[in-house]
């Protein structure tokens, strides 16, 4: 299928489709199995520039956007849906200051990220606020020049790993959601630390860990955006960064599916190739289907946020929806394709199985996406009449 | 200091595959690649020169369409490429090759250290590098594994050999072949591959280069291809079942029985 | 003008062409074959077609001689402290019957220092006479000073043949060689034959890999030079009571040279080389660690072999890149190879598959190595070695 990219955007997917191939596959099991962070391929990355495709020219990047780091991440899921994670994890930490920070914010943090000198993360999530967002607990007091930081974010991947981290805390209780800011944090300012890493079902290769403020001071030129503007600062980056999750879904199906098609081949059972049998085929066309109605879904949706269109929260979601359902489903029937060896963890599969999960469940659980849709569907509705 | 790196189109290592049943070589796709240990040289050759400041040049001969291969070493970091392209270097074994390739490289002149690969995946002969060091009038050292110093008219290297590894000392210019053990390469980079894709390949002819038209191509080639065929290698597989203890014994009984082992 | 012609009328469309050519040089148009732009000129499709149809006009070569000045079989015999290396007897039970055929004599040229034991044995395994260039200075192999003594000696003695050995030194050596006296050299030969015909040496040596056997001649160039592979060769059984001619022939042996070798470091200890090896026991992946590699040490050593690995092994870091076989490893041909979880991709294949026995060993039964093997085992390398080192042991005492 011809999907229409332009030379560079067919570049930067072969290039990141080379490291998929070369680099990480050989690894993919290991690390995943010793929760291994992939020190070394992030380092391959930032040498390929890939890490500064959707940063803007002016600090180094490549002047791409949210199609270009979904190639990104699609191509190296293909691999190993968890070590993309330090790719797109990184994305999702750095679009709210490309979105939202001043010129000198811009300058300070971008450069770096685009080289892949500095990995960065995201922290909203809280132990009792998760759909919820609205119910985090984390504080940031103005006191003069500064701003001081207290609470813990749970399960924020990359954590550790990053230099650079953007969190949302609330500045004023009285106002709920209205009352959040968002703030740019560095790793090693006195009273930011980490607490326990997770241990995993998937994408065990990614690290996630808590985040603790403990009376942690900011400079108060680390706000981003305005005081009261972090829950709009959380969400509109979510809009924009779902479709990465979405690719990362999407590679991860691809990759299962080259497998088990591979296998299908080989395998040999009764006389003839498992693929001479019409349940498998069936399956295997199955597979091809969603796999492809999700790819194009999730480049369209990309070239629409790119477009720089203003109702994106909608599109984002069903993307996300869309091509995380496939690649829960696209995974299981791998296993199956493949049989007992599939189960095994001498093939691929059975790790693409538990990476696929998590797809369904961050950047906004699928029931929650489908809530958005539900709602703006409505909304349509109501303005229309 | 300024290294020339020899780079050989070659098919692509899987197209080359027999039909057993009619004794004859198919290929498939029949893509054609940079032959796999030049992509070592590229890489020392990237190395010296981001090491000691220079310029690294690649230089291949073959046809026209080689050019576009050629882009690729740009992308990771060779600063320029240059394609001898004739229909008189056609048909040229080792020997013509070598002359063209000095050619070429005296053409392109100025330069410390010329790197090539362990031997091509097609000819597979390994005989263009000394050849060539021949024809510059230079030292050579095959199956560098090591650079351990190298400096304005000075190399210190490790040639492999069957059992280890030797020190060996040069004067530059020289020739070296390395072989895989040498580095890693290194994956292309955005910025390297747009830069590759502006590039422009320098094309020269044997006239170009001054070659003697002679001395290359098929006049210049002593030797001769007169037969090619497929090997057959009959193989009666034996699958050998049971337990493992009992799959060992029967092993060994067998191998045992013919005498496969020269006592030393 | 030489070059290369499909001649229309002979040509019936058979595809034999298209499919011989490796460069995919060749397409049929209709029913006639058409060369393409990319064709090397490699020769390659002529004899392939059975009807004559391919006009390959090779045109006069230059620098020809005139080869009936040349006579004499010679071999490059490689030593190292003054013994001969098992090579050294293989060229001169190949050059023996070459020269037998052209009814001359096998002349064996030993560089180095302190040769008399070296002569005496290469006169027992079949030369007519030794050359021996003995100084202090070549104690060492090094390139310069051999090729400037090899170049003084062929130019003086115009062999008509000359071999040496596919080794790291011979293919340094031989093509240095034959650039400074501009002949054809042929590499890495499997057959030597003279050609009944016109007295020629047809060489025949693989290429692709192994995938593909070339035969070549060198007809208008003197001498004909081939590096020949190991173990392909059988040596002669060697006669004490043989006699020859041992010459110190006149040469300057360069006093200085400017490529010196500073250090020479073994880091394989085993008894014998992959190369030389008659037994190879080669790990995979399957084995599982790097660690585990000490049960194919072990079992190489019950044996007397060599220790080879695949390159998955080798780009792990499990055990040093003078191991591997393979395409970008070594080329080896011994009587017995053990592939133990070894899968056994082309490109492995392609270094070991001339092995005369494969012991294939692997838990996939699927897996390619078994289309190539001798003997199959399915099952767990690591399972299956412990047995085999006690079994071996038990029955080798
Ligand atoms: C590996 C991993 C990495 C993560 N990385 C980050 C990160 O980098 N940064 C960050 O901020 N967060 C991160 N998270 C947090 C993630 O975004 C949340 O887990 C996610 O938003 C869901 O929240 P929860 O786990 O608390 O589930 P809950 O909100 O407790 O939901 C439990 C179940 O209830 C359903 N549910 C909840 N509310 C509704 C509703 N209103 N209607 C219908 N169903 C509902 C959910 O769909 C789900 O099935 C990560 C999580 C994981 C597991
Ligand atoms: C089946 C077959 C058998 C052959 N057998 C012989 C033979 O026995 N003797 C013989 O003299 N010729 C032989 N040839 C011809 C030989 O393949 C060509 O001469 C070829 O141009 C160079 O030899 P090679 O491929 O073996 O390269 P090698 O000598 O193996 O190459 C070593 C290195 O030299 C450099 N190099 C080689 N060719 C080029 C190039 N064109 N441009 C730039 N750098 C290059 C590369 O760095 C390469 O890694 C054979 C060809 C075929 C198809
Ligand atoms: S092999 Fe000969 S006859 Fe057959 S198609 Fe080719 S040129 Fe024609
Ligand atoms: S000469 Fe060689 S490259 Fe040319 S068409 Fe024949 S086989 Fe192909």
């Amino acid at each position: 299928m011809n999907y229409f990219l332009t030379e560079e955007q067919q570049m930067i997917k072969d290039l990141a489709a080379k490291i998929a191939d070369e680099k990480i596959k050989p690894v993919a099991l290991k690390y995943d199995e010793e929760g291994i962070f992939p020190r070394d391929i992030v380092k391959v990355l930032a040498d390929s520039d890939l890490f500064g495709v959707y940063i803007p020219e002016e600090y180094g990047g490549f002047g791409g956007g949210i199609f270009e780091m979904a190639l990104v991440v699609e191509e190296l899921s293909r691999a190993c849906g968890g070590i993309a994670l330090a790719y797109a994890g990184t994305g999702l930490g750095t679009y709210p200051i490309i979105l939202f920070g001043t010129e000198e914010q811009k300058a300070k943090y971008l450069p770096d990220i685009a080289q892949g000198k500095k990995l960065a993360a995201f922290g909203l999530t809280e132990a009792n606020a998760g759909s919820d967002a609205a119910g985090i607990q984390t504080t940031a007091k103005a006191d003069g020049d500064e701003y001081i930081l207290n609470g813990t974010k749970q399960w924020i991947t990359n954590g550790g790993e990053a230099e650079v981290y953007t969190v949302i805390a609330c500045t004023d209780r009285s106002k709920g959601a209205r009352g959040f800011s968002a703030f740019i944090v560095e790793k090693g300012t006195p009273g930011f630390s980490f607490g326990k890493k997770e241990n995993k079902m998937g994408i065990r290769a990614s690290v996630t860990s808590e985040l603790v403020f403990e009376d942690c001071r900011i400079p108060r030129e680390n706000l981003l955006a305005r005081e009261g503007m972090g829950f709009l600062v959380a969400m509109k980056t979510l809009d924009r960064t779902r479709p990465g999750v979405a690719s990362q879904a999407l590679g991860i199906a691809q990759g299962a599916f080259d497998e088990a098609l591979k296998y299908s081949g080989e395998r040999v059972q009764f006389d003839k190739p498992i693929s001479s049998f019409q349940a498998i085929q069936h399956m295997l066309a199955d597979m091809a289907i969603q796999i492809e109605a999700a790819r194009c879904l999730v480049y369209q949706t990309c070239r629409h946020i790119d477009g720089g269109a203003k109702s994106i929260s909608k599109e984002s979601a069903i993307s996300k929806v869309f091509a995380s359902d496939t690649a829960m489903k696209v995974t299981v029937d791998a296993v199956q394709v493949m049989g007992g060896y599939g189960y095994m963890k001498e093939y691929p599969v059975e790790k693409m199985m538990r990476d696929a999960k998590i797809t369904q469940i961050y950047e906004g659980t699928n029931q929650i996406q489908r809530n958005v849709i539900a709602l703006e569907l409505i909304k349509s509705q109501k303005v229309s009449k | 200091m300024n290294v020339i790196v020899c780079v050989k189109q070659v098919p692509g290592t899987n197209e080359v595959k027999m039909n057993k049943e009619t004794n004859t070589i198919i290929r498939e796709g029949a893509e054609a690649i940079i032959n796999p240990f030049d992509t070592y040289a590229v890489e020392e050759g990237v190395r010296i020169k981001e090491q000691t400041g220079g310029k690294a040049t690649v230089i291949s001969m073959g046809i026209p369409s080689v050019a576009e291969l050629l882009r690729q070493t740009i992308a990771v970091g060779i600063d320029e490429a240059v394609l001898l392209s004739d229909r008189a270097f056609a048909g040229s074994d080792s020997l013509a090759t070598s002359y063209a390739l000095s050619k070429g490289i005296n053409k392109i002149g100025d330069f410390d250290l010329v790197i090539c690969g362990k031997q091509a995946m097609d000819g597979d002969t390994a005989q263009v590098g000394p050849g060539l060091a021949e024809k510059l009038g230079i030292p050579h050292t095959t199956y560098v594994r090591k650079i351990e110093e190298i400096r304005k008219g000075y190399i210190r290297c490790q040639r492999m050999t069957e059992d280890g590894y030797e020190v060996i000392e040069m004067p530059l210019p020289a020739v070296i072949t390395v072989v895989k053990e040498i580095n890693e390469p290194r994956l292309p980079s955005l910025k390297g591959m747009m830069k590759a894709k502006k590039a422009e390949i320098r094309i020269m002819t044997a006239d170009d280069i001054g070659a003697d038209k002679d001395l290359c191509g098929l006049k210049g080639s002593p030797t001769q291809v007169v037969e090619t065929f497929v090997p057959v290698h009959d193989v009666n597989s034996e699958m050998i079942e049971g337990t493992p203890g009992e799959q060992v014994k029967r092993l060994a009984e067998k191998l045992l029985s013919m005498k496969f082992m020269t006592v030393k | 003008m030489s070059g290369i012609r499909i001649i229309e009328e002979s040509c019936i469309g058979c595809r034999l062409c298209v499919k011989a050519c490796p460069f995919g040089a060749i397409r049929m148009d209709g029913r006639k074959a058409v060369i393409l732009d990319n064709c090397t000129l490699c020769g390659i499709c002529v004899p392939a077609c059975k009807f004559n149809a391919i006009d390959y006009e090779k045109g006069p070569v230059s620098n020809a001689v005139d080869i009936t000045k040349y006579s004499g079989v010679w071999i490059f015999a490689e030593q190292k402290n003054g013994v001969p290396e098992p090579i050294s007897y293989e060229l001169l039970g190949a050059g023996r019957k070459l020269a037998d055929d052209r009814k001359t004599r096998l002349t064996a040229v030993v560089i180095g220092d302190k040769l008399s034991d070296a002569c005496e044995k290469l006169i027992a395994y079949g030369a007519d006479e030794v050359m021996a260039v003995e100084d202090g200075s070549l104690a060492v192999y090094n390139d310069e000073s051999y090729s400037d003594i090899f170049v003084q000696m062929i130019r003086k003695g115009r062999p008509e043949i000359l071999l040496m050995g596919a080794t790291t030194y011979g293919r340094s050596l031989a093509p240095r060689i034959a650039s400074r006296i501009n002949t054809g050299l042929t590499a890495d030969c499997t057959r030597l034959e003279i050609d009944p015909a016109d007295g020629k040496l047809l060489q025949t040596r693989p290429a692709f890999g192994g995938n593909l056997m070339a035969t070549i001649i060198c007809p208008n160039h003197r001498p004909q030079m081939a590096t020949v592979r190991h173990k392909v060769m059988k040596p002669l059984e060697p006669d004490y009571s043989r006699k020859g001619l041992v010459t110190r022939p006149e040469v300057s042996i360069p006093r200085e040279t400017s490529v010196k070798v500073r250090e020479v470091v073994k880091t394989i200890f085993e008894m014998v080389s992959l190369a030389e090896a008659d037994v190879i026991v080669s790990g995979g992946r399957g084995l599982g660690a790097p660690e585990n590699f000490k049960l194919i040490n072990e079992l190489a050593e019950v044996l007397g072999g060599a220790v080879g690995a695949s390159r998955a092994t080798v780009d792990a870091g499990w055990i040093e890149y003078n191991h591997q076989v393979g395409q970008t490893g070594q080329t080896v041909g011994p009587h017995v190879y053990f592939a133990c979880g070894i899968s056994g991709a082309v490109q492995h294949l392609a270094g070991m598959s001339s092995s005369d026995i494969i012991v294939a060993i692997n838990k996939n039964p699927d897996a390619p190595i078994f289309k190539v093997a001798t003997f199959g085992i399915v099952g767990d390398a690591m399972e299956i070695l412990p047995l085999l080192i006690k079994e071996f042991k038990a029955a080798l005492g």
